[in-house]
């Protein structure tokens, strides 16, 4: 699998999620993704910023192009070094939220992509990677 | 190098000495800058002005910029560079004139005594003084432009969230961009300002501008029309195009109760149907 240059945004404020999704959008479109992926795509891209500015404390967001000899993708990589996720299954349960929200942001995003990769520790903060394929 | 306190009342002496020549050179020095965009006889007062500004601190013993005595001329720079940030001239531009009051300080220098070392160091000192004169005009001007954009989006607010009177009794929300929740807080007043005004008992929200509906834009909405359900409206959304229908569906976002329609116009005829309006009762008629 061989991947293009990442582009990375730094998320620290509510404008940095807007700019986010602009880039999320702008590579959607680059790999020719169909208009409802791209969507997708954008609204995983802009919930799982938006988790990261809220609960990760700010953090970045990587975004590549990815192409496994098939076919091609989008690659989002997550990163904050926020307070971490104690209990995953919980966080991933539709309806929980510990911030106010709705509680289906990171169950919907991993439901919006074809590969979804968290990986937390407490203390140390969360990495969530998620891929889309194009059909 | 700061300035020492004879100093800058030798530098208050020279600039009061020279006064007429020092600000017509200056002028002359600006206005090249400008390339004719304010006019000379404007150009003249603000350096007249400022001139005076700077033979007050160095009067008042200034050996700084920071200090009291230089609290005016502070003032007047900073009155100078918003106005400059507001009129469209860069900040380069903006502290070249301030810069420029150098030149033409060096220029009457330069006709007096000539310039031996002492009168050379004397110069140095005042322009390092000029020098944080103009970096300060830089500051002021860059902070006086973030002033501008912070209210032009302000006013951006504003003007993206019009409400609309559609029909008799209904009103609606045309949305477009990104429903943040500073904008989701501006839709759901002035809908429901809007609503008390009409006396609507129907409202449409339209969201076929907003490109990505997230769980925190459904939010907002959800609130918006829980908020006017409150006050007796009954709120439909419209504009959910196929790729936003099947994204809310994955999120698992729902709308309950809440009517939805694909188009603004099919919200018009549910609403229309729903009051037994005629128009409705034959929609097809002509077509």
């Amino acid at each position: 699998m061989t991947g293009g240059a990442a582009e990375r945004v730094a998320v620290a404020t509510d404008q940095d999620v807007v700019r986010v999704r602009q880039l999320v959008r702008t590579v959607a479109v680059a790999v020719k993704l169909s208009l409802v992926d791209q969507t997708k795509l954008v609204t995983a891209a802009s919930e799982l910023a938006r988790n990261t500015l809220v609960y990760g404390g700010g953090g970045t967001v990587e975004v590549t192009r990815v192409d496994n000899g098939r076919r091609s993708g989008i690659r989002i990589v997550f990163a904050d070094k926020g307070p971490g996720i104690p209990d995953l299954d919980l966080a991933l349960t539709d309806g929980y939220t510990t911030g106010g929200g709705l509680g289906l942001g990171l169950s919907g995003a991993r439901r919006l992509v074809d590969e979804f990769d968290i990986e937390t520790a407490v203390g140390e903060g969360t990495t969530i990677s998620v891929t889309k394929w194009c059909r | 190098m700061a300035l020492s306190s004879d100093r800058s009342g030798r530098f208050a002496d020279l600039l009061k000495g020279h006064e007429d020549a020092i600000v017509a050179s200056w002028t002359d020095a600006v206005a090249a800058s400008l390339r004719g965009r304010l006019s000379q006889a404007e150009l003249y007062r603000q350096a007249s002005e400022l001139q005076r500004g700077f033979q007050a601190a160095f009067d008042g013993g200034a050996q700084d910029l920071e200090d009291d005595a230089a609290a005016e001329l502070r003032a007047q720079l900073s009155e100078l560079s918003s106005t400059r940030a507001r009129q469209g001239f860069t900040a380069n531009e903006t502290a070249v004139s301030v810069f420029t009051l150098k030149d033409a300080v060096l220029r009457v220098l330069d006709e007096g005594e000539g310039a031996d070392a002492a009168v050379l160091r004397e110069y140095v000192a005042f322009s390092s003084f000029v020098d944080r004169a103009g970096l300060f005009t830089f500051d002021s001007y860059t902070r006086a432009r973030e002033e501008l954009i912070a209210d032009q989006a302000e006013q951006l607010l504003e003007l993206s969230t019009p409400v609309v009177k559609l029909w008799e009794g209904v009103v609606a929300v045309p949305l477009v961009g990104t429903l943040d929740s500073a904008r989701a807080q501006v839709v759901m007043e002035r809908l429901l300002e809007t609503l008390v005004e009409t006396g609507s008992p129907y409202a449409i929200i339209d969201i076929t501008g907003v490109p990505a509906v997230d769980t925190q834009v459904a939010q907002h909405i959800l609130k918006t029309v829980v908020a006017a359900r409150l006050m007796g409206a009954d709120c439909i959304i419209s504009g959910i195009r196929p790729q936003i229908a099947q994204t809310i569906v994955a999120l698992g976002i729902e709308f309950g109760d809440i009517a939805t329609k694909s188009s603004l116009a099919d919200a018009l005829r549910h609403v229309l149907r729903m009051t037994g309006d005629k128009v409705a009762q034959k929609p097809r008629r002509e077509g």
